[in-house]
């Protein structure tokens, strides 16, 4: 009698055994990688799925360099077909794929992304230059040819022109894509304008990195997680604090958020379009040449992903707020991807 | 007893009455005074903390189970449905499928508003709608063939800019440019509105369909099934191990410093955070015995290694609590030890041990950490048919939804926080009624 629940639970761990090692060839697309691009590719996703006859693939959102390594894990149906990054591909990325046998990579590169300092409505909006960013969130600047630790504290002391606040800005933490992009366009781009700096360039590379990119830990810059709905609910909760995001929260959350002047420029689509405003990067996706015509659909997804329909002007990914590339540039992503041109090394 | 022998250093007399005892009377009352009061005021800033979170979950979330509709007069024109009188309905469901419905909607929306000429502006109008809205004119199409050539009064779902803004989401009072709603849509949505046209109505989408990047067409229903499913593997696992070990460790290990010591270890993996697990899920399930990932049976697996220290603490304690009287008496009558384990023991100490099990489950259903791990957050839009099929689960929708920029989704978000706190009290609750039905007394 009380032999039966285990002949039951091997019964059951040997179906489900079998199910295991008889699995069918995979039918359905799978991505992985970066946050950014993630409600981009699983817009394309919905509607791939929607209007083809394929499945929807399964899109997951794993981070750029998590996705990479997924990606060059190998080839076979374990692995994913596409990886998105917030990022281009790094070198050693490119020799972990092909030691694993991922050699043939085609890179598609699908837009820009800003990444915007917004304060509240409720205040002034702000004018910065980038060397103003470098100076109030660096752990170490420089003051009167000398660096040390990051004495300021107020806005108005970086640059008078700037408001007699307390320096508070909301940004995300070290693990995420946005803050790499955030310390090397606007903190390297800031710290640039320093000689002092750029003599230690010179002479010390890693030591010119860890000035321009490290971000000081006193309280003055508050990590807050990778959720930028937070940052805009407490932005607006605090008139007095900035906020660092990706351009498509500051789209959305137009009514209560203003973007900060950067170099001059207001973060709009034509501005970042452009690349008129500084803080932008580009976003990509690769794909897994071996993995066409093996795994279903994965060109249709290419084309899908490329069409009017989803990059033109007015295509349902600009209306989620990504910035489309210029057409000449977009001629060439689509003939790499339509005769999938793989990334020479 | 009033007479104390004199040797004795007489027991000096105490006057409770004087003042310095009185004084000290009050002290001890006051400081028990104070600890009350204490404990009170720290329950009160509890429950006035959960207020203020259920309250701001639900009247954010409460419009998430609303939907807003137009309806609109739409012609059916037969020459774009096409020949659809003689088709049987297999024939008809593809073809719907392939009709180009777009099409029927712009040529009616320009029939309502004639002046709309320019792309743009029709592209605008078109907004007003969901993409939805196309799936509901086939809908039509498909259960009333015979309306095909007519002009019917369809309701269409509402794109979520405009869902927002009759939910009072989206202000009118700020400057067009600002608002994801311009000026002239403004004033089509309040023709439609004059009219009578626009409706709230029950979003019956969020319960039978799964995720999408548009907030009004995003539903849980496959995160509800691939909980289910994940559930299912955590019990069938956990359940008859953990109860398994516990008796084992309980009625039969003996007693030395290895068990002494598996004893430790199992307390003190009922600590360990719950993303260990998900390493140890990856590297063990994924990577080492090459499951796929994202699949309701490898998310099973590791909450089930994470539920099997609450399990077997818990059944540990509910067959201790059985009186020794119970398993003397079965001895005495001739049954072996297997026999009163299994045959009195164990029925006798089941509605602790399914209590335990409930909310060890409860608490599987609620975890997101390790599921990130073994690639459960992820965009998944088809309702997973088994447990290997890509799937995801509740927490890690309200999770995915949470970090989406869209204001639509901030309801949904607190929409899906409600039915998952549904599902945890209903799963405690049975835990309560368990045990009040079942415990015995001694």
């Amino acid at each position: 009698m009380y032999k039966k629940p285990t002949t039951a639970l091997i019964g059951i761990g040997m179906i489900g055994l079998s199910m295991v090692s008889t699995a069918e060839a995979r039918d359905q697309i799978r991505i992985v990688g970066s946050s950014t691009v993630f409600p981009f590719s699983t817009a394309v996703a919905e509607e791939f799925g929607r209007s083809t006859a394929f499945k929807t693939p399964v899109v997951e959102s794993t981070g750029s360099g998590g996705g990479l390594k997924l990606f060059c894990a190998g080839v076979g149906e374990g692995h994913p077909d596409i990886t998105n990054a917030s990022r281009a591909i790094k070198s050693s990325e490119i020799d972990l794929c092909a030691q694993n046998g991922v050699n043939e990579i085609i890179e598609v590169k699908v837009g820009y992304d800003g990444i915007v300092l917004a304060n509240s409505k409720e205040a002034p909006q702000l004018n910065f230059k980038l060397r103003d960013i470098w100076l109030a969130l660096a752990k170490d600047v420089v003051v009167n040819g000398e660096i040390m630790a990051n004495p300021y504290k107020n806005w108005n002391e970086i640059n008078p022109a700037l408001p007699n606040k307390k320096i508070e800005v909301l940004g995300p933490p070290p693990t995420s894509g946005t803050r790499d992009a955030f310390a090397e366009l606007a903190l390297e781009g800031g710290c640039q304008a320093f000689p002092e700096i750029l003599a230690i360039e010179e002479e010390d590379g890693d030591r010119y990195t860890a000035l321009c990119h490290t971000i000081r830990e006193d309280g003055a810059y508050i990590e807050a997680g990778e959720n930028d709905n937070l940052i805009v609910g407490k932005l607006q909760a605090n008139p007095d604090a900035v906020g660092v995001f990706g351009y498509s929260f500051l789209e959305e959350n137009s009514d209560v958020i203003q973007g900060s002047i950067v170099e001059g420029s207001l973060p709009t689509f034509e501005n970042i379009a452009d690349k008129v405003y500084k803080v932008s990067r580009s976003l990509f996706f690769y794909v897994k040449k071996a993995h066409v015509g093996v795994v279903p659909g994965i060109r249709e997804y290419l084309r899908e992903f490329l069409s009017d329909k989803a990059m033109g002007d007015f295509g349902y990914l600009a209306e989620k707020g990504l910035i489309p590339l210029p057409s000449d540039e977009l001629a060439k992503v689509r003939n790499t991807a339509e005769n999938l041109i793989p990334l020479k090394k | 007893m009033t007479d104390i022998p004199e040797n004795d250093v007489p027991l000096a007399r105490v006057d409770w009455n004087s003042p310095e005892q009185s004084a000290r009377l009050k002290k001890r009352y006051r400081t028990e005074k104070i600890f009350k009061s204490l404990a009170v005021l720290s329950l009160a800033t509890a429950i006035a903390a959960l207020m203020v979170v259920m309250v701001s979950i639900f009247t954010t979330g409460i419009s998430g189970f609303t939907e807003t509709r137009i309806e609109l007069d739409v012609t059916l024109d037969a020459n774009v449905v096409g020949d659809i009188a003689n088709m049987s309905r297999p024939e008809l469901e593809t073809h719907i499928a392939s009709i180009n419905v777009n099409n029927i909607l712009v040529r009616s929306l320009q029939a309502k508003f004639p002046d709309v000429t320019k792309r743009a502006d029709v592209f605008a109008l078109l907004r007003l709608f969901s993409v939805g809205a196309q799936s509901d004119i086939r809908k039509v199409i498909l259960d009333d063939p015979t309306l095909v050539g007519q002009t019917v009064p369809i309701s269409l779902l509402a794109g979520s800019d405009v869902d927002m803004l009759m939910k009072g989401n989206i202000s009118r009072e700020v400057e067009q440019a600002d608002r994801k709603i311009t000026d002239q849509q403004l004033a089509w949505v309040d023709q439609f509105n004059e009219e009578g046209k626009v409706e709230q109505g029950i979003n019956w989408t969020f319960f039978t369909s799964g995720d999408s990047r548009e907030p009004e067409l995003a539903g849980i229903w496959s995160a509800t099934v691939g909980s289910f499913l994940t559930l299912l593997v955590t019990f069938l696992i956990s359940f008859p191990v953990g109860v398994g070990s516990a008796i084992y460790l309980e009625e039969f290990a003996p007693k030395n410093r290895f068990t002494d010591l598996i004893e430790i270890n199992i307390n003190n993996l009922a600590a360990v955070p719950s993303i260990i697990f998900g390493l140890l899920g990856l590297a063990i399930f994924i990577n080492f015995i090459e499951l796929p990932r994202s699949a309701p049976l490898v998310g099973g697996l590791t909450l089930a290694l994470m539920t099997l220290p609450t399990i077997i603490i818990t059944a540990r304690a509910a067959i201790k609590a059985v009186p020794p009287s119970i398993k003397e008496a079965a001895i005495g009558l001739g049954a072996s030890h297997m026999q009163t384990v299994f045959h009195h023991v164990l029925p006798l100490s089941m509605p602790g041990i399914l209590t335990g099990s409930i909310i060890g489950m409860a608490q599987a259903l609620g975890e997101t950490a390790p599921l990130l791990m073994i690639g459960m957050v992820a965009f998944i839009v088809d309702t997973p048919g088994g447990i290997l099929e890509a799937s995801t689960a509740l927490p890690v929708q309200v999770y995915l939804w949470a970090d989406s920029p869209e204001r639509g989704f901030l309801e949904k978000t607190s929409a899906a926080i409600m039915v998952l706190l549904a599902f945890l009290i209903i799963m405690n609750g049975l835990a309560i009624w368990l045990r009040q039905k079942f415990e015995k007394k001694w």
